[in-house]
């Protein structure tokens, strides 16, 4: 190793990381200054949370409109399903230190480099979800007089929703995970708790893993619950 | 050998806190790694023997993992096979172990197992659990019910009806849940690191340093190889653990 390894922290118990979300505590590198506190995990859970919905905006404008076109025409099974195979292999932390090192730090950066990961997901299941749309339905929308826009939109849309939202729920997972070394790349969010373990010590390490846990698990359960005011009615009944 | 694999973890990402960290860098410095290239071959002839330990580490990381995480997410799919009203609690408990973040995962076990590859691993296979238990269970129970009658019908028990033909015919999609894990295992191992758990996160955040593009180009370029190689190797395994596949394909 070519690093000086400084001392590993002492193990950190639940009560300390518990007191370090809640209360600013004292720091041996800041020169006196505290760290840790209430204000300074809200402020950073903050960031990681606009981070990763800046993020999850940025790979929906690209990945949505995109997979449900692919998945109504039935073409480009190969782009959208290869895709997202090939996403899973991103290594995140070479991602992001890439990113940082050869393309630069910044909101702006991270942000791009967080689409990336968020993006095959969302393709690969909104083109799954329209295809496996029974065909049926969508013959009578066009023997209706359904417009291809209208069938896709009021159609095939609303029957693929499980489905179109599972590999949103996905990518936001992959997204507001990886948020969490963006102070690798200059951005701070909750992650600083866990890569500037010198300044936060022990406690804050857990702290942040708590944190980011909490965080991830709140999104989640979001999304759970729009998914389930987005599906409708029909949908559940078939389901139960 | 693993603990050889703490990398300093500070790096000066906040100005604020910019001093106080300490980097050594790797003896002389070649022309290129002074220039802002992607790509510095010198370095990488002279430097690509230190990416083996890491590389091993990595395997190592993966391979127990999914082993675990398939072991128990089996066990737990055979169960919940059987009895069903376990199947909605194990999916939402596997859920969640899903969804906390691997990265955040190594640091909530730190006053149970400490940092280093014991959460790493731990993390890891917690993370692939609901991958290989939904996988298993949908292959199980899209077995028709035509064939199951037959095996019923020639005189099969339960048990044999699940080892002799349930599970075989379930074998690609369980193994498609293995491919999903196994690869996105791979990627997230890269993490590692920074919970001192050794694997090619080292090469990637080595020294303190990330400004280095070359050592994260061939870091990330052995991660993205590896998880393809475990790919095709677990196709493989399928192709011939379901010879009947290939006979209706031909």
């Amino acid at each position: 190793m070519t690093a000086t390894i400084p001392a590993l922290p002492p193990l950190a118990s639940f009560g300390g990381a518990i007191e370090f979300i809640f209360e600013p505590q004292s720091s041996s590198v800041t020169g006196g200054r505290k760290v840790g506190g209430f204000d300074q995990a809200v402020e950073l859970a903050l960031n990681q949370l606009e981070l990763t919905l800046l993020a999850l905006a940025v790979s929906m404008v690209v990945a949505l409109p995109l997979g449900l076109y692919l998945g109504h025409r039935g073409s480009g099974e190969l782009l959208a399903v290869g895709l997202g195979n090939a996403g899973r292999a991103i290594p995140e932390l070479a991602l992001i230190a890439f990113m940082a090192a050869a393309i630069g730090v910044g909101w702006r950066n991270v942000t791009i480099a967080l689409a990336v990961l968020g993006i095959p997901p969302i393709l690969t299941n909104a083109f799954v979800g329209i295809r496996q749309v029974d065909r049926a339905p969508v013959d009578a929308a066009r023997g209706m007089g359904m417009s291809e826009l209208g069938i896709l939109l009021r159609v095939e849309l609303p029957l693929a929703v499980p489905t179109v939202m599972a590999g949103i729920r996905g990518a936001t997972i992959a997204i507001v995970a990886t948020a969490t070394i963006a102070p690798l790349a200059g951005v701070l969010t909750l992650g600083d708790f866990i890569i500037n373990r010198n300044v936060y010590g022990a406690d804050g390490l857990l702290a942040g893993g708590i944190l980011v846990a909490l965080l991830a698990l709140a999104l989640e359960f979001t999304l759970a619950a729009l998914q389930r005011a987005l599906t409708s009615k029909g949908l559940k009944v078939s389901a139960a | 050998m693993i603990a050889a694999g703490l990398a300093t973890l500070p790096l000066a990402a906040a100005g604020e806190v910019g001093e106080g960290f300490f980097h050594e860098r790797s003896s002389e410095t070649l022309p290129c790694q002074a220039t802002s290239k992607l790509f510095c071959f010198d370095w990488a002839r002279e430097n690509i023997g230190s990416f083996g330990t890491p590389t091993m580490q990595h395997l190592e990381l993966v391979a127990i993992s999914v082993l675990v995480g398939f072991a128990i997410a089996f066990a737990l799919a055979l169960l919940a096979h059987r009895r069903r009203w376990l199947q909605p609690p194990l999916l939402a408990a596997t859920g969640v172990l899903y969804t906390v973040p691997s990265i955040a995962f190594f640091f909530l076990l730190l006053p149970i197992t400490g940092l280093g590859r014991d959460s790493v691993i731990v993390a890891l296979s917690a993370y692939t659990l609901q991958i290989i238990y939904r996988n298993t269970l949908a292959g199980l129970a899209n077995v028709p019910d035509a064939v199951r009658d037959a095996a019923r019908g020639m005189g099969l028990t339960d048990r044999q009806i699940l080892w002799r033909v349930e599970l075989p015919l379930a074998t690609p999609e369980i193994v498609a849940g293995l491919r999903i894990a196994t690869v996105s295992t791979v990627a997230i191992a890269t993490l590692a690191v920074l919970a001192s758990g050794g694997g090619l996160g080292v090469k990637i955040y080595a020294g303190g340093n990330l400004t280095f593009k070359t050592s994260i180009v061939i870091a990330g370029a052995i991660a993205i190889a590896m998880a393809i190689a475990f790919d095709l190797l677990l196709l493989g395994i399928q192709r011939l653990a379901t010879p009947w596949r290939r006979a209706a394909e031909a």
